[in-house]
């Protein structure tokens, strides 16, 4: 087996460009997804894109779990968090992901005197509501099944600990409806998916078998140092020219057919499967995730009466073609002009997995 | 509508803070000392002065590799040697939360003294002044320094295609050490320590061989954001090879786990240097020599390719666009 350092520095990169430039000659343009936004990250830096041939195109599917939640989720939020009983806690790139009227995000509702906190665990959110017995601690519960079973697993320790001033909002997708979704649409124009390897670490490889079976798309599971991804695009390439799709799994050193199971208990004791908004991709039935009625005392939903607003998305905005693949981050009006890292307007330029704050960050 | 309030993004070091600065400071008190945005001011005297200030809040307030006290000192001695000063005069303000410890008091107390000893600077004067329970974050330090000028550097406007990047030692040290620290990632066993150390001798030896177009401490926003402001608007662009820079392996580690890029890490001990070609190998022979530069190196090439840029060839050969950090780094939620 190649060793980690082989991944990081690969010796035979001219070789791996030759083979993927030999493939691609063969099948002309060739477009592939990466699904995941630490995919999307990886790419950016290791500035892969600036040494393919110009007729193999990298596009950034609806993979970061920031993008794709819909702008009236995050009103909802920022309403939230201007109750001073509550305190929010989340991971770091939701703090400026803009709601319908930009500039608002969680970043500036806090300057403005809401109680919000960036944490690195669910765990440590469950801490700071031992700390703060008298504000309410909500979750912000965002992300695939990578982070779910964190999630589920924090929701069973508040139960064990019958913490009674924490509770998750819990916004957490499924990969395979929306890649599903996606597939189906009439604008679907892609010869190949990178399949999330955190993911598929939790779910198993064999989880995304459907893309050859199913619509004879070929799929690699890839990890995410520079060799990683160099290795899934000949796979992909290969599989193209030569018209054989299949389901690979190139992320070996972490990733096993079947997944982690203690994992997916887990997700299974606490979820439920449940129909779920996306920016860009609408509703997609059974692509969500919701906490069982036996933990309602730990589900914000229910304990604060929360509904979600009607759907309001940003004038000018294309982060909904963005994330679907239609559209480059460039190719947005707003993109690096009324929209940058510093005052974003839509979701895709705020998380650092997001399309356009990496085509920002690191060119293009 | 832009925001109505100061976001923590504003004392980022990135972008959010350079506007702070361009709309609101300069316009206030555009002067020809303040208006180069040096580290610190070169003002009249005999000989010429250098001065400079500095606030620190770091949290939590000790860290692997040192504390808020010597911090304090580095920060401000560090200023004044990149803007072609000797260290000589020291002022010390504490704004202290009610309630703080004494025996925290007197850890960064000894710390300040035996830092300012090392950098042959003096605290010549200071103030204390303590705040309710609640309003402050334990202890803010203020400092504000002097020094005589020695060597006058010529500024970014000088810079000139082929000219050397060096950077004193491995990248980003601090800014991972603290961030690791601040979420309960570090015992005291860690080997990813703080880089934070005075740039006294370092500076002094480099100026000595002379050469140097422009000196600066990479501190928030990192070397990336320090080269993107060197090159930003300039006819030359600077190119980087990655693996030319030191960055330790803790650090990649540790900003692995939490999402952040070595690059955009602060260093507290550490200097980028733009030299002529010809002085780049004497000024690293110097450095090597002195503790805290035994790992300097050349970085990179002043270029003419894409001006106003900074770019980075990458470990596989790729290449991308460095930019500012735009606002304060925040882990990433994989």
């Amino acid at each position: 087996m190649l060793s980690e350092e082989y991944f990081k520095n690969p010796q035979d990169v001219p070789e791996i460009l030759r083979k993927i430039e030999h493939c691609a000659d063969q099948t002309g343009p060739i477009r592939l997804m990466e699904v995941c936004g630490t995919h999307t990250m990886a790419i950016a830096r290791s500035g892969i894109k600036s040494l393919l041939p110009p007729s193999v195109e990298l596009l950034s599917g609806p993979g970061c779990p920031v993008c794709v939640t819909p702008a009236n989720v995050i009103d909802m939020i920022l309403e939230l968090s201007r109750d001073p009983r509550i305190l929010i806690a989340c991971y770091g790139d939701l703090l400026r992901v803009p709601g319908s009227s930009a500039p608002r995000s969680l970043i500036t509702e806090k300057a403005s005197g809401a109680n919000v906190a960036a944490v690195y665990s669910p765990v440590d959110a469950i801490r700071l509501a031992e700390a703060h017995p008298e504000l309410e601690v909500v979750f912000l519960g965002v992300g695939f099944e990578t982070t779910a079973p964190g999630t589920a697993a924090c929701i069973l320790e508040a139960a064990a600990l019958d913490l009674k001033n924490f509770s998750v909002l819990c916004l957490l997708k499924q990969t395979e409806p929306a890649l599903r979704a996606l597939i189906e649409a009439p604008d679907f124009l892609v010869n190949g998916f990178l399949c999330p390897g955190h993911v598929a670490a939790i779910t198993g490889s064999d989880r995304f078998s459907f893309l050859p079976e199913d619509y004879e798309l070929p799929g690699v599971v890839s990890g995410f140092e520079p060799a990683d991804l160099l290795v899934a695009i000949l796979k992909l390439a290969s599989m193209i020219a030569e018209k054989r799709p299949s389901l690979v799994n190139e992320y070996t050193r972490l990733v096993r057919p079947e997944g982690n199971p203690a994992a997916l208990a887990l997700m299974d004791r606490v979820f439920c499967p449940a129909d779920c908004e996306w920016r860009g991709l609408g509703r997609i039935n059974g692509s969500g995730y919701e906490i069982r009625p036996e933990y309602a005392p730990w589900d914000a939903v229910p304990k604060f009466g929360l509904h979600v607003p009607t759907p309001r998305e940003i004038p000018g905005c294309r982060c909904a073609q963005v994330i679907r693949g239609v559209l480059s981050p460039e190719q947005c009006p707003l993109f690096g002009t009324v929209c940058t890292p510093g005052s974003p307007t839509g979701p895709c330029m705020v998380s650092g997995e997001g399309a356009c704050a990496a085509a920002f960050a690191y060119g293009s | 509508m832009t925001n109505d309030r100061i976001t923590l993004d504003y004392g980022s070091g990135g972008q959010k803070t350079a506007e702070l600065i361009d709309s609101l400071l300069l316009p206030a008190f555009d002067n020809p000392a303040l208006s180069p945005l040096g580290d610190g001011a070169v003002v009249e005297g005999q000989p010429k002065l250098v001065f400079s200030t500095d606030s620190f809040v770091v949290s939590p307030w000790k860290f692997p590799g040192g504390d808020i006290g010597k911090l304090s000192v580095c920060g401000t001695v560090n200023d004044l040697c990149m803007a072609g000063g000797v260290p000589k005069y020291l002022s010390l303000s504490f704004i202290i939360e009610e309630g703080f410890l004494f025996s925290d008091l007197r850890r960064i107390i000894s710390s300040i003294a035996e830092e300012a000893e090392t950098a042959g600077i003096t605290v010549v004067t200071g103030d204390t002044k303590v705040v309710e329970a609640g309003h402050g974050d334990g202890i803010y330090i203020n400092t504000s320094g002097i020094g005589f000028h020695m060597t006058d550097l010529p500024g970014r406007t000088a810079i000139r295609p082929g000219d050397h990047i060096l950077l004193s030692g491995s990248a980003g040290c601090h800014g991972a050490a603290v961030m690791a620290a601040r979420t309960g990632m570090l015992n005291e066993n860690s080997p990813l320590i703080s880089d934070c150390m005075p740039l006294h001798r370092l500076s002094a030896a480099s100026l000595g061989i002379g050469g140097i177009r422009i000196m600066r401490d990479p501190t928030r926003g990192g070397v990336a954001t320090t080269l993107c402001e060197f090159a930003d608007g300039m006819p030359f662009s600077i190119e980087l090879n990655s693996s030319d820079i030191p960055i330790d392996p803790p650090v990649e580690t540790v900003c692995g786990l939490l999402g952040l890029d070595p690059l955009y890490c602060a260093c507290e001990g550490r200097m980028l240097i733009v030299c002529a070609p010809e002085k780049s190998e004497p000024i690293l022979d110097a450095l090597h020599k002195i503790p805290g530069g035994e790992n300097a190196s050349r970085i990179g090439t002043v270029t003419d390719e894409m001006p106003g840029k900074v770019l980075l060839r990458t470990s596989i050969g790729g290449r991308r666009i460095l930019s500012r950090l735009s606002g304060i780094q925040l882990p990433r939620i994989c």
